[in-house]
């Protein structure tokens, strides 16, 4: 009863947007603490965590749409906007920066030709900062999707984002 | 026979080509019709020769790094698969001197082992450590932890029996152990080589702990740029509950114990234990007030016990071979081994797991082999984020918890980072002001407002002249103390540390343009 009450107020929902979270939810929401596992799958299945789909979850999941928000923004890794096809992570920390990990990023950002949090005008790449990957022995170092790359140079990124524009190129 | 073959799938490895390696590997051995079985293993933690090929030979391993795809060809020529000669060939893998001067106990598997398989496991020593706590009483197995003097190596350094005994003490209907795998502190990754290279003695540990505290329900809590740690733990989990080493009866015990990864969302904040709980019950990481106790009032109200990786990963060794076999380890009141991970600018970055007591110099120097650069060393940061600047001159400190106190630092989570003679002091003090920003949870102001402070202070005095300087140092250091004292967590209350370690130790950088211009 009080689901069909509440489902009245709800503002209008992309059909995406609906089903990827209640397929999600469905799934996940009667485990303790779901909001964050809920989180990652909406935005596996979405690419971001769209405006819309918040007070979606926030009933699923019995919250209020502000606590929701608040967690959306609180963590950098989540977004609401939809990012490049490929999300460049590119680590500002301290021992990616004893090896040249500052010169690296000023190269990164003007061959794309965006700041960090910025996408590329062909909706291709978006670049991110990130603080330690955790491949601080092979530094400095990058994170594509899930494919790790160690001891990168300027000319060595060059290399890598020639290769991702050839397939991308021929798919 | 087939031939095994070694070729890492630790995620430091992947990021310099193993991948290829391992398919080139077995490319060639099909081509050359040899029965080779490609083991994908963890990293034995030398990095400068990732990715590093082992062979099993009748006289031990052999190894090779580090090789290129385009050197598998001549491996084969060389006939690596029976430790042929070769320019990139190291020698038997336990007679390299970097790791035989090691001690590894909690890393004494990784690298060795196939982190997928649990007979490997088990043939490795692994399991010991539960089959003997299942023979113990909880408070038994409390207090060897107690005895071994573990103390908690996320950072902390809290006794970790301490830890255990609160949480054995507190009454609940349900209690809970939570693993606190958001490896954040930049230059460290054990935790992320534990959990690629030896994921079992995590889950052995954590159900351990469980069985000693009488908690049925473990989470470890991993961040979202691990996801090569994620595959293998995942796996490994499936693998102990096959097996019935997880499950509603762990090993016929008549004891329930289960394990769940939940997956972190990119806040540095949530390797802080409050913060880490908040987020596990799906709020903000925003940090809680203590007391009370996580060990009282932890995860959704209840008791438990939130201790990192290698804190966790270090329990099975102590039940299997004793509290005294561990607390033989180590000088004064820091007993044991600590995996240091040296990063930066080094010739040879790898986890050196050593005893406490060997100083910083051995690590830079004999281990690490000087700077990559070649250039004069000029910093060493202790301990991530968060810890002091070393200079060169403090090199001879010794790898201990009150020693590094003593010179205003903290070995945290043990890593070690070096910088050469190019790097800009100022700009290092400004990071961390900046970093403290851009990732305080925001709920006290000395953090949240002070970090901010920080970072314009900074650009003032770097822009300013002489007697600006003087002013503008006075407040900075004002500021710091306010953070030290007044912050909730150590987030605020030691980003201050690598600002003043900078400011005391190179104030030459933090010299004003408009001198620098006039002079």
């Amino acid at each position: 009863m009080k689901r069909a009450a509440n489902a009245a107020s709800l503002p209008d929902i992309p059909e995406n947007v609906r089903t990827a979270v209640l397929t999600v939810t469905a799934r996940l929401k009667d485990q303790p603490g779901a909001l964050l596992p809920v989180l990652h799958g909406v935005q596996a299945a979405l690419g971001c965590i769209p405006e819309a789909s918040v007070p979606l979850i926030a009933r699923e999941l019995n919250l209020s749409r502000a606590d929701v928000h608040g967690v959306i923004s609180f963590y950098h890794y989540f977004r609401s906007q939809p990012a490049g096809r490929r999300v460049i992570y590119l680590c500002r920390a301290e021992s990616c920066q004893a090896m040249g990990a500052g010169a690296l990023e000023k190269h990164v950002k003007q061959r794309l030709g965006v700041d960090f949090h910025g996408t590329t005008a062909d909706g291709a790449f978006t670049l991110e900062p990130v603080y330690c990957l955790g491949n601080c022995a092979c530094s400095p170092a990058m994170m594509v999707d899930d494919e790790l790359q160690g001891r990168l140079t300027p000319a060595g990124f060059d290399a890598w984002l020639a290769a991702e524009k050839t397939v991308a190129g021929t798919t | 026979m087939s031939i095994t073959v070694y070729v890492p799938r630790d995620a430091g490895a992947l990021s310099l080509g193993a991948e290829a390696v391992a398919a080139a590997i077995a490319a060639g051995a099909r081509q050359r019709a040899v029965d080779v079985r490609v083991v994908r293993n963890g990293s034995r933690g030398l990095y400068w020769l990732e990715p590093m090929v082992e062979v099993a030979t009748a006289d031990g391993r052999v190894a090779y790094g580090p090789v290129r795809p385009a050197d598998v060809a001549s491996l084969f020529e060389a006939d690596f698969l029976h430790a042929g000669d070769h320019p990139l060939a190291l020698g038997p893998t336990e007679d390299i001197a970097w790791l035989k001067s090691q001690q590894r106990l909690t890393f004494a598997r990784v690298g060795v082992i196939d982190p997928r398989s649990l007979d490997d496991y088990r043939t490795h020593g692994g399991y010991r450590g539960l089959e003997a706590a299942l023979k113990m009483s909880g408070a038994d197995i409390v207090q060897a932890l107690t005895d071994s003097g573990l103390r908690g190596r996320g950072g902390a350094a809290f006794p970790a029996g301490i830890k255990w005994k609160t949480c054995l003490d507190a009454q609940a209907d349900r209690k809970y152990i939570v693993c606190n795998a958001d490896e954040g502190d930049s230059g460290t990754y054990s935790d992320r080589m534990i959990m690629e290279g030896d994921p079992f003695v995590l889950i052995e540990g954590m159900t351990i702990a469980g069985l000693a505290v009488g908690a049925s329900h473990g989470y470890i809590y991993l961040r979202v740029e691990y996801p090569h740690a994620r595959q293998a733990l995942q796996a490994a989990i499936a693998s102990a509950e096959a097996d019935g080493y997880l499950g509603d009866d762990v090993r016929g015990c008549g004891k329930p114990f289960r394990l769940e990864v939940r997956i972190a969302a990119g806040a540095y904040i949530c390797g802080e234990e409050t913060s880490l709980l908040e987020s596990l019950e799906g709020r903000r990481g925003q940090v809680r007030c203590k007391p009370p106790l996580p060990a009282i009032e932890g995860l959704f109200g209840k008791p438990t016990v939130i201790n990192n990786v290698v804190t966790l990963a270090s329990v099975p060794t102590i039940l299997d071979k004793g509290a005294a076999y561990y607390r033989d380890y180590g000088t004064g009141r820091s007993r044991g081994t600590l995996p240091l991970q040296l990063a930066g600018n080094l010739k040879r970055p790898g986890l050196v797991e050593r005893a406490f007591g060997l100083t910083l110099r051995e690590l830079v120097e004999d281990y690490g082999g000087g700077t990559a650069s070649g250039r004069p060393l000029r910093a060493v940061q202790v301990g991530g984020p968060l810890g002091a600047y070393i200079p060169a001159s403090q090199l001879d400190t010794p790898i201990d918890y009150e020693a590094f106190a003593t010179i205003g630092g903290m070995l945290g989570h043990g890593g070690v980072v070096v910088f050469d003679d190019s790097v800009d002091m100022a700009a290092q003090a400004r990071y961390a002001m900046e970093f403290c920003a851009i990732e305080s949870c925001g709920k006290c102001t000395p953090c949240r407002i002070g970090s901010t402070r920080g970072v314009e202070v900074i650009d003032r005095i770097v822009a300013g002249n002489a007697a600006a300087r003087e002013r503008d140092e006075a407040l900075l250091r004002d500021l710091c103390q306010t953070m030290l004292a007044g912050s909730l967590c150590a987030l605020g209350g030691m980003a201050p540390f690598p600002v003043l370690s900078a400011l005391d130790h190179f104030p030459e950088d933090f010299a004003g343009t408009a001198d620098r211009t006039a002079s």
